[in-house]
């Protein structure tokens, strides 16, 4: 009896520690990796390399910097992002307003956006392909973008129902009394009331759209310059570190490190605004 | 009729519209790879390009098996790492640690979900590849360039993590409080009530989390293709190197307009892929969707 309850003690203390293990084990990788883009990062950054283009043998270690790949991702980030803003918005007060919350129809949008969710980017890369193959149009500004709205359309959408749906229903009704239509209903209240959520999810939407490589490889090709019309080709940061990681050079590999320093600086400022816009909602509304 | 009675019966049917263009693109998506995949399904077999590991586009041969293989060995041995310290982890979060320990890592998590792949395929190529080449290979007695099997599954398995503890950690806060009070006041110890009641509670929920974990790795690209050395063969420990599906796709754009039927073949590689995810997806959502069902 003695022995059996001191192998349950024991038992328990084992896979405790190795509980607490896991758990430091999980910290201390994540943070290794955010600490090995800063050492490498910061070294190789300098101004030159995010306020100029890329001159003569760039690729070869010539000079210039990364701001044809800084532009193109916040160009094509911001593109999307909007595109993706103007159809998400129409399909969640569709949803949660014209369809009812739980009707068979709204579910079954749901599940096919959740069935997007999980989709690759690169199948989105590769049926944004189709598409321009379709169309006729070149690897361009356009055709990124729009490959990458498709991308960012289940997130956003999916993001800003579930803050939707926590809106009371009373809220909905008492609107609806007062003799307001239900487009008026959705775009005065219920989108007001939301308002952070929509932030959030938009920011969530750009930065997942501004660190693809995948979706854009195919669509939006790659180029030295910055794009000045919709149907240039446009570089981008992912892919920009992507070749250059490639390089034989170390001054080369280097760029790599300093560009995804550049990255992961513009994602961590999203996330924080997202973070801080939700901290703040949540003490106004309580 | 009242123009504002007229904006909204006109915004019903506008955003009705763009839902339906939703489900449509899901539709759209499967029917335009299997249209540009046709003119290889027609030369080849179904079995024959499965199930033949010849690949040489050159003359026409197209055996993606070796390919399927490299990604699932990637995929089952990125699990095989990710869950174990994950599930143990969320567990320690949500039953033993303080409030404020899981106050700071859950954002942390949800930052690192939201770094780019390529990121972490830099980290993998500067830290995890010379790792395995200098250190844990020669401690098996392989020798390897480092861009193996192992390397990728590892930066894959630290990819998946954050995804699957925010949803783990989720499912297991789901737990009502009454079942682990009772079970602890039956004389429990606290480890016997997360094995015996916590984790057999959640069972449903780990196994979704699994399911949508397993179909995040099959799709990862970037990071994948820069670390797992892109040799086609089939890998025959972890030490090889192996060429997944998504990295195939990734690496060969360029060239597929010039060798015949080449491009047929790169789409049906991501025919392959959305088949796969979609199934895997579609089990996930019904294992949710039952536990949902036998809750309330």
């Amino acid at each position: 009896m003695m022995k059996h309850k001191y192998f349950k003690k024991l038992e328990e203390q084992f896979f405790f520690g190795l509980m607490q293990l896991a758990t430091v084990t999980i910290l201390f990788g994540l943070l290794f990796i955010l600490f090995t883009i800063l050492w490498k990062g910061i070294p190789n950054l300098s101004w030159e390399m995010i306020s100029q283009k890329p001159q003569g043998g760039f690729y070869m270690g010539g000079g210039g910097g990364i701001l044809n790949a800084i532009c193109g991702s916040l160009l094509l980030g911001l593109g999307s992002t909007i595109l993706g803003l103007l159809l998400s918005i129409p399909i969640v007060i569709w949803l949660n307003i014209y369809a009812g919350q739980y009707s068979r129809n709204a579910v079954m949008v749901r599940t096919a956006l959740d069935m997007l969710w999980g989709i690759p980017s690169i199948v989105f890369g590769a049926f944004g392909f189709i598409i321009m193959l379709a169309l006729g149009i070149k690897a361009s500004l356009l055709a990124g973008i729009v490959t990458l709205t498709l991308l960012i359309l289940p997130i956003m959408v999916r993001g800003m129902d579930e803050v939707i749906k926590t809106i009371p229903k009373e809220l909905h009704e008492s609107t609806l009394s007062l003799g307001a239509t239900r487009w008026e209903m959705a775009t005065r209240v219920i989108l007001r009331k939301a308002l952070p959520g929509i932030v959030t999810a938009t920011l969530l939407g750009f930065g997942r759209a501004i660190g693809d490589a995948a979706a854009v490889m195919f669509t939006a090709g790659f180029t030295d310059n910055i794009p000045q019309k919709l149907t240039d080709p446009v570089a981008s940061l992912p892919l920009s570190i992507f070749f250059q990681l490639g390089s034989p050079f170390e001054i080369v590999r280097g760029r790599a490190y300093a560009a995804a320093l550049v990255l992961t600086i513009i994602i961590l400022v999203i996330s924080f605004l997202s973070r801080l816009i939700t901290a703040k909602y949540q003490k106004h509304s309580r | 009729m009242n123009l504002r009675i007229l904006i909204d019966r006109f915004a019903c049917r506008f955003s009705a519209f763009l839902s339906v263009c939703c489900v449509a693109l899901l539709a759209l998506i499967a029917v335009g790879l299997i249209y540009k995949s046709w003119p290889i399904l027609l030369e080849h077999s179904l079995s024959e390009l499965l199930f033949s590991t010849i690949w040489s586009p050159m003359k026409g041969k197209f055996g993606f098996l070796s390919f399927i293989i490299s990604t699932f060995q990637i995929t089952i041995f990125s699990l095989l790492i990710a869950f174990p310290i994950c599930l143990l982890s969320a567990t320690y979060l949500v039953e033993l640690a303080p409030r404020s320990i899981l106050k700071i890592v859950l954002p942390l998590i949800d930052i690192l979900a939201g770094v780019p792949s390529v990121i972490y395929g830099i980290w993998g190529v500067l830290m995890i590849v010379p790792c395995i080449r200098d250190h844990i290979a020669p401690f098996f007695g392989y020798t390897t360039s480092g861009y193996c099997i192992l390397t990728g599954s590892l930066v894959l398995a630290i990819m998946v993590v954050p995804v699957m503890m925010h949803l783990l950690i989720q499912v297991l806060q789901a737990v009502p409080h009454e079942l682990r009070d009772s079970t602890l006041s039956l004389g429990a110890t606290h480890w016997q009530m997360i094995k015996l009641v916590v984790w057999r509670k959640c069972l449903p929920g780990i196994m979704a989390t699994t399911i949508l974990g397993i179909s995040k790795a099959i799709g990862e690209t970037i990071a994948v293709l820069m670390v797992v050395g892109n040799v086609v063969q089939i890998p025959k420990n972890l030490f090889e190197s192996g060429y997944p599906l998504p990295a195939l796709i990734a690496n060969n754009y360029g060239e597929m307009l010039s060798i015949p039927q080449y491009d047929a073949a790169l789409m049906f590689a991501a025919l392959i892929l959305l088949a796969v995810i979609l199934f895997f997806n579609m089990a996930s959502a019904y294992i949710l969707k039952r536990v949902t069902k036998s809750i309330t």
